[in-house]
């Protein structure tokens, strides 16, 4: 691998550029690994890199279905933030953002977080009551948030529908500076570039079919390309968890799987400089570098494997931004995607090991996957290192359950599409 | 995009829907003696398969009848629709793989 650095440009420069070797090997799986990660997507791929790099493991494969970065890392809007409620989830999403802010140095590899603040409006006085309690939790889990009026939100976001006839008025807002958005085929790419470099091998079109489990312990999978060895197996395929855990035996867990839109205009000149969120509806909208605004809103509402949206919600979607920012009321819809989401049943996602001795678990992300990339690879990577749960994913443990210690940030109960 | 069939209205858009979950759950009995691994396993736990789901959904824009949906989470193909109180069989799943 050739490290990418000024330097190496400039040496490059007198060979015409040709000395660059690909970003990763393609190997054939071997007959076994200490450690294999389902899931060639950013939380498999982040495994993979914090295990390798940060936990000096080796002997590692990562096996994925089709191609790197082909699922979810690569299907939403690119938010990264850290503005929860709850102790548990604003610990571990601040971990995660800390990570954020050296992981282009971390991974060699410019993964293009742009920290240009997320703004979460508020429409009436209790909403911007209830986000003061929200704001002033996360000063004290020592993370930054401002809470703005409606002239300090105006100030910063013109565009917004400030006129008389408003349906939902901007009170005002909260507002998380060091949040933003990042590139997010570069971050599989660069865990993926970093990995390899770390002697793992990435394993691509190669499906898993079954699990072996002797004695209550995993000894290895069955894979499309043959039978595997392993000492150990973490499981990173959300969006499809309830299909490959119950391969493993791990029957009914507290997910249901459902279709999450996103969309992108044509590109335009710099229009939106925040990640926004609109408080009177669901909707979401920052600007890529490329230009094109990227947005986004509800779930399409039922159980679905189906990586394809509905145009219903589309339409609801472009509605709930047209009330938010009426001047994108002109602009193009270019392209849109969807993913499937791992909806647990209290909105957080679950970290940790499994009743099956050498498998760990790392799913129900929600919403929330991207920005936890970083940090859930982090405690993952822990997590399966040292067969024990770090203290920031110990909570996220698939038992809380049934002991009754949920995570429930919107207070939304037992209803995996209300999350 | 589908119509889902109401027992009563005919075939409807879908966008006259909502959506309502899992309609193989059964309220579990005996709730004099509440048997905590049944109720866990009832509010929480779900098969979430990657094929034919039977599940609920009432006619909110119509004759707000609950209906059950024998549907393919992986195609979206629609297999038959009944009332609420009369069974319905999902089709044998074949590997959805």
């Amino acid at each position: 691998m050739t490290r990418y650095s000024v330097w190496n440009l400039i040496k490059g420069g007198l060979t015409g550029q040709r000395h660059w070797s690909r970003a990763w090997r393609d190997p054939d799986p071997k007959p076994s690994y200490d450690i294999i990660i389902i899931g060639g997507g950013g939380h498999g791929l982040a495994t993979a890199h914090y295990l390798s790099k940060h936990h000096g493991l080796r002997n590692i494969a990562v096996l994925e279905k089709g191609w790197l970065g082909g699922g979810n890392v690569g299907r939403n809007t690119t938010i990264v933030r850290s503005n929860y409620l709850l102790d548990a989830n604003s610990q571990f999403y601040e971990k995660s953002l800390k990570l954020w802010e050296g992981l282009s140095q971390d991974l060699n590899y410019n993964v293009m977080f742009s920290q240009r603040s997320v703004i979460n409006l508020a429409h009436s006085k209790p909403q911007l009551d209830s986000y003061a309690r929200r704001g002033n939790a996360m000063r004290l889990n020592g993370i930054d948030s401002e809470l703005l009026d409606r002239e300090e939100v105006r100030k910063l976001v013109p565009l917004l529908d400030f006129s008389e006839n408003a349906r939902f008025p901007v009170y005002g807002g909260l507002m998380q500076p060091r949040g933003g958005s990042a590139r997010h085929d570069a971050v599989a790419w660069g865990f993926a570039r970093s990995a390899d470099a770390h002697g793992v091998d990435l394993i691509q079109n190669c499906e898993v079919t079954g699990f072996k489990i002797e004695n209550g312990a995993v000894t290895g999978v069955e894979t499309t390309r043959g039978s595997i060895g392993a000492k150990k197996v973490g499981l990173a395929v959300a969006g499809s968890t309830s299909h490959v855990a119950a391969m493993a035996g791990l029957n009914r867990l507290p997910i249901e799987s459902h279709k999450l839109q996103a969309m992108v205009s044509e590109g335009l000149k710099p229009l939106v400089h925040q990640v926004i969120t609109y408080g009177a509806g669901h909707f979401y909208i920052s600007q890529s570098d490329k230009g094109g605004l990227v947005f986004g809103g509800d779930l399409d509402g039922y159980n679905s494997y189906a990586q394809r949206g509905n145009m219903p919600l589309i339409e609801h979607v472009a509605a709930v931004g047209m009330a938010m920012m009426p001047a994108i009321g002109r602009i193009r819809l270019l392209r849109h995607w969807s993913g499937i989401m791992d909806m647990s049943m209290d909105g957080s996602p679950i970290i940790g090991k499994t009743p099956i001795k050498g498998l760990y678990l790392n799913a129900g992300w929600c919403y929330g996957g991207f920005k936890a990339t970083p940090g859930s690879g982090w405690c993952f990577a822990h997590t399966i290192a040292n067969d024990e749960p770090h203290a920031l994913n110990e909570r996220f443990a698939l038992n809380r359950f049934a002991t009754g210690h949920l995570i429930d940030e919107r207070g939304a109960g037992p209803i995996p599409g209300a999350h | 995009m589908f119509v889902i069939r109401c027992p009563y209205c005919g075939d409807r858009d879908m966008v006259e829907f909502t959506y309502g979950g899992d309609a193989s759950k059964k309220h579990p009995d005996n709730i004099e003696e509440p048997d905590q691994a049944v109720w866990q396993a009832h509010v929480y736990e779900r098969d979430n398969p990657r094929g034919w789901h039977l599940e609920w959904w009432q006619h909110t824009s119509g004759c707000r009848s609950w209906v059950k949906v024998a549907r393919n989470t992986l195609t979206h193909e629609i297999a038959g629709t009944a009332a609420a109180d009369e069974p319905l069989a999902l089709p044998v799943s074949e590997d959805a793989s």
